[in-house]
């Protein structure tokens, strides 16, 4: 049998990634230890490239492997953050694990093979096939968390990262085969045709429904599905916990998303008021838990649970609306999710370079008087801080800005209101750290015990991190209308 | 004369039903693996069982899928198991406190 040459050319950014990544883990062993960075730069090359084809080939939709696989605008938009988001992670890594001592080319393996496995969602059309590619992203995440495999922390969050990820997919696979039940195909289009003739009257489509929601809530860490994420982000090597926190979050949304609206479209009032109930929780719970932790990393997680609340009101407003607005929903969900991923991986850089002794500075006190110390470290990081807090003139206030228009479009205005005292809320813990940097003096031996191992990689992460931020937030036209254009329907 | 798919579809709600519950429950990490690996089996024979009712190839197809990335995972899981025990000498779920719950 031969696979047709237009489908292979429709996964060409795929077979690139993964191939390089299978590259990756046989040279790994026969390259000498001075030359591991080639193997990093060997896979940021072919993110380079990878960016090009995807770049090129953007807008036109495509299906491949008998509807199996559809390429279109929506899909490109996530691909092209998440060769961003991933080419900055293995930049990042390039200094940071060689100051924990884990210097090993198969890490930035892992990192490829797990962003095929978010390529493959992103552009999935058929369950199968989406479930395929969140079982090799979450497989590879369960690696690269028990990276540090001599650091008990390190291979407890991969455990528990483990246990409830393969839960979850669990969950999720049983809900594809009652679809498969209910629909007699996995595929979104014939699914939406059985939702669109039976609907409710199918007990089937609606217990599918709620497992289809419950795992995709796990990957998105939404309340009441977030149990894993501080434990899983604290524990994790910061770059992996950077990744996990930016591209599985953007790329599970992004699966999300199309599942709900091309799957499930005729059945939005069913869900969207589901959705809001979780958007809700996941606002308070996250928001109000970060108040009270002492320790930066899992701090950042609760931040970065809270987030997906407010990316959620965006899928609210998808599901909530009619057809123009609902379009204006996606695209605010995109565009906040990819000016949350610089602002959370410049957060999470700026802990990973921030040394203690051996250790990361990770706990609060760690950023004590940072600026007396390290004037543009401290003054990045507020930048970052006021980014993820939403105010103005950074890249955060943008994005809020867009979603919580969409929620006043679609006539959710309270809910807009509510995303508005939650983001007040966030600014104290966020500003809190600001606060620490700024106006407490270094205590004598913290000068000699904190230091920042800034490698030049993690120098470029910081600065292309920051532009990001300031550029989006003062100029987000060309972002605006990407994601206008690329929205689902 | 065939066995009707429901019989099907309520064997496999039981053996789901028996996972989810041993992972709640269960404290030992070798069995709450042992009852995802039920809940993806009882996957399997939904899809199997749907697969014969619409007389679909697809749904046994499907099957490989699930069954190869099941062995994945276990294997995955087990050595994050073993390097887990190395740490703790133990694989119950109460001994790892290092990261609170």
């Amino acid at each position: 049998m031969m696979i047709p040459l237009a489908d292979l050319v429709t996964i060409l950014p795929e077979l690139i990634v993964v191939s390089v990544a299978c590259l990756l883990l046989a040279l790994d062993p026969i390259t000498p230890s001075n030359r591991k960075d080639l193997l990093a730069w060997m896979s940021v090359a072919a993110l380079a490239v990878c960016f090009i084809v995807t770049a090129g080939s953007m807008g036109d939709r495509v299906y491949a492997f008998s509807d199996l696989v559809v390429v279109d605008g929506y899909a490109s938009f996530w691909k092209l953050l998440l060769y961003v988001v991933s080419g900055m992670t293995i930049l990042l890594s390039i200094g940071y694990l060689k100051e924990e001592r884990i210097d090993l080319a198969e890490f930035y393996g892992f990192v490829l093979l797990s962003l095929t496995g978010m390529m493959i969602m992103v552009s999935g059309a058929d369950l199968l096939v989406i479930y395929l590619g969140i079982e090799l992203m979450s497989i590879s995440l369960y690696v690269l968390a028990g990276f540090k495999r001599f650091e008990a922390r390190s291979i407890e969050s991969s455990a528990k990262y483990f246990i409830l990820g393969a839960f979850s997919s669990g969950l999720l696979l049983y809900g594809i085969s009652l679809i498969f039940g209910a629909a007699g195909s996995t595929r979104l289009v014939e699914i939406a045709a059985a939702v669109d003739a039976r609907g409710l009257d199918d007990s089937l489509i609606l217990i599918a429904l709620m497992l289809v929601i419950v795992g995709f809530g796990f990957k998105v860490a939404a309340v009441p599905f977030h149990m894993w994420t501080p434990d899983v982000y604290q524990g994790a090597p910061t770059s992996v916990t950077a990744f996990m926190a930016v591209a599985s979050k953007a790329a599970s949304f992004g699966a999300f998303l199309r599942v709900m609206l091309e799957g499930f479209g005729g059945m939005k009032p069913n869900w969207s008021g589901l959705i809001l109930g979780v958007c809700i929780l996941t606002l308070i719970l996250g928001n109000l838990v970060a108040i009270v932790q002492t320790n930066v990393k899992r701090m950042l997680a609760y931040s970065s649970i809270a987030h997906a609340g407010y990316a959620l009101i965006g899928l609210v407003v998808a599901g909530w609306a009619g057809t123009g607005v609902s379009a204006k929903g996606v695209s605010s969900m995109m565009l906040y999710l990819a000016v949350y991923s610089f602002m959370t991986l410049g957060a999470f850089s700026m802990v990973a370079i921030l040394r203690r002794g051996a250790n990361e500075g990770e706990d609060l006190d760690d950023f004590t008087g940072l600026a007396k110390r390290h004037k543009g470290a401290a003054f990045l990081m507020l930048l970052f801080m006021v980014s993820l807090a939403g105010i103005p003139p950074t890249a955060g206030f943008i994005g809020k800005f867009y979603l919580f228009m969409a929620a006043v479009n679609a006539g959710l205005t309270w809910l807009a209101v509510v995303g508005l005292i939650f983001a007040a809320v966030s600014a104290f813990y966020y500003l809190r750290i600001v606060m620490v940097m700024y106006m407490r003096e270094p205590s004598p031996d913290q000068e000699g015990e904190t230091r920042l191992a800034l490698s030049p990689t993690a120098t470029v992460v910081l600065a292309l991190a920051a532009a990001g931020v300031v550029i989006f937030g003062i100029y987000p036209w060309p972002l605006v209308s990407l994601t206008a254009s690329a929205a689902l329907p | 004369m065939s066995v009707p798919v429901e019989y099907y579809m309520v064997l496999s709600g039981l053996v789901f039903v028996i996972g989810l519950v041993g992972v709640l429950v269960r404290k030992n990490l070798i069995i709450i693996l042992l009852s995802i690996e039920l809940m993806l089996n009882a996957t399997n024979i939904n899809f199997v069982a749907f697969s014969s009712h619409f007389g679909n190839l697809a749904g046994q197809v499907f099957v490989f899928f699930a069954l190869t990335v099941a062995a994945a995972e276990v294997a995955v899981g087990l050595a994050i198991i073993i390097a887990l025990y190395r740490h703790h000498a133990s694989i119950n779920v109460d001994d790892f406190r290092l990261l609170k719950w």
